[in-house]
């Protein structure tokens, strides 16, 4: 009778989200994807410049398993996918934890393009009426979903172009406050083919060297994945970390060396894709909740 | 000096000389972009509520302001009536300044009165307010231990979630922070 209500009172949440945990892996097994688990522990992370990881005494947690899903690609397993707990410093809002859970998939010989059609597949077999209302609206999962590229984005729903943003350092700003509400009404939303600077481990546009083939899915204005087709030039991948190495430090940020083992295997990387989806915002769409507590048994502050 | 690091609902800041208070709070951070740190930010002075996004390396004063222990009275036309049981001094604050902690008032209560510059500007509750119960549906679904939960109105008015064991008459422990239910009390 007394207990934990507020903890009790997350039974349905937490069934849901148990089922779509279980949902999720027969999707990819069924489609021959091998489940992996890959250490999250690790010497060091891709540098990130707004990704800050949790130190775990001289190591790191990951703030992704990517750099170990692609060297497993690159050793000739084509088809992967990990369910995990990554960690990134100072994240916590309605829809961030500190420590959440990552869903992640790759596939050998095959581009972002690839990538969307199975985003589309995996949340069809999800919600199987094709139908899922959030906060009253109502968003169409059966039609063709949006394909925007950031650019018309930025033209459609910014007081500036992209290039403006950019010139002035407030694509983010820019991003999160007046275009991210729009995407993924009434349908979702592939927004795609950032500018190369804001795409560190992805292939450049064949025909638009300035963009690279990267893509973040809106389901509802709210953020769901982030994919590309993968960067598989090492002299170009060690340049772009090097870059990257040095804005974090210039923001005074702890020096950190390059994934070396990484970058040697990177040239036996075939041409590939892969994507991270945040497997607790999934749930928060598809139960209806309006905030990460909600679909967590334990947010940190509780612990 | 706070950093966006200490931004949180109920952080206490000087902008433009006036105190603020941080009355939403929500972080967000854009594909791999920079955090954004979202936050509706009331007047304390004059009540207006308006929203602003910062982002790392923004830095914010504090906000210094005075508490001073009073009792709440009553309520008249003029507004709500404290006073200090000290001196004896009696103030009123208008409903539009106590906000929604006008809900959680009982006569009686202590609280802290929060004074800028020698003038009273809103109030901090106790954390937790025990109130009574006026309206709940009885439960009727038979199970009553799975973490179910029903709407309960309590006196003053305010609505929020509670477990169907809880009756009309029952006394419940409310956290005047999230507004949410705690405890049933036993009196």
């Amino acid at each position: 009778m007394a207990g934990n209500w507020q903890l009790a009172k997350r039974r349905p949440a937490l069934e849901a989200r148990a089922r779509i945990v279980q949902t999720i892996r027969a999707f990819f097994i069924a489609q021959n994807f091998l489940e992996v688990e890959t250490p999250q522990r690790i010497p060091v992370n891709a540098p990130e410049l707004h990704i800050d990881a949790m130190r775990s005494g001289t190591w790191s947690l990951q703030t992704s398993p990517e750099l170990c899903m692609k060297r497993l690609l690159a050793a000739g397993y084509p088809r992967l996918f990990q369910i995990c707990r990554v960690w990134r410093e100072g994240e916590r809002g309605g829809r961030h934890l500190p420590e959440f859970t990552m869903l992640e998939w790759y596939r050998s010989d095959a581009d972002y393009l690839k990538l969307m059609d199975d985003c589309e597949a995996l949340v069809r077999a999800l919600v199987p009426s094709g139908v899922l209302a959030v906060r009253g609206a109502t968003i169409d999962l059966a039609a063709p979903w949006e394909r925007l590229t950031v650019a018309a984005a930025f033209a459609a729903y910014a007081p500036l172009s992209l290039a403006q943003a950019l010139a002035v350092d407030r694509f983010d700003e820019i991003l999160s406050n007046e275009v991210e509400p729009r995407l993924g009404q009434g349908r979702p939303t592939f927004l795609c083919d950032y500018p190369v600077q804001l795409a560190a481990l992805a292939r450049c546009k064949a025909n638009q060297p300035d963009f690279a083939e990267r893509f973040e899915l809106y389901i509802a204005g709210i953020e769901i994945a982030n994919a590309f087709s993968e960067l598989t030039d090492p002299i170009e991948q060690h340049r772009r970390f090097n870059t990257d190495e040095a804005a974090r430090r210039a923001l005074g940020k702890e020096p950190l060396p390059l994934p070396e083992k990484f970058l040697a295997e990177l040239s036996n990387l075939p041409p590939s894709a892969g994507i991270a989806l945040g497997l607790d915002r999934l749930v928060i769409l598809l139960t209806g909740a309006t905030t990460i507590d909600e679909v967590v048994a334990f947010p940190p502050e509780e612990l | 000096m706070y950093s966006c690091s200490d931004l949180k609902k109920g952080l206490k800041l000087l902008i433009d000389g006036e105190p603020h208070i941080i009355a939403g709070f929500d972080f967000a951070k854009p594909g791999k972009g920079q955090a954004i740190y979202k936050c509706k930010l009331r007047n304390m002075i004059t009540g207006s509520l308006f929203d602003r996004s910062y982002r790392s390396g923004d830095s914010f004063e504090p906000a210094q302001l005075e508490d001073v222990r009073m009792q709440y009275l009553y309520q008249d036309e003029a507004g709500y009536v404290f006073m200090d049981n000290k001196t004896f001094e009696q103030i009123y604050l208008s409903e539009a300044t106590l906000g929604d902690d006008k809900l959680f008032l009982r006569d009686n209560m202590e609280v802290e009165i929060l004074m800028f510059n020698g003038r009273a500007i809103g109030i901090t509750l106790p954390n937790f307010v025990n109130l009574r119960v006026e309206r709940s549906d009885p439960w009727v679904k038979g199970d009553t231990a799975a973490g179910n939960s029903k709407p309960a109105t309590v006196e003053g008015g305010y609505t929020l979630s509670v477990p169907p064991f809880v009756e009309e008459g029952d006394v419940i422990q409310i956290d005047t922070r999230s507004g949410e239910y705690v405890t049933r009390v036993k009196e």
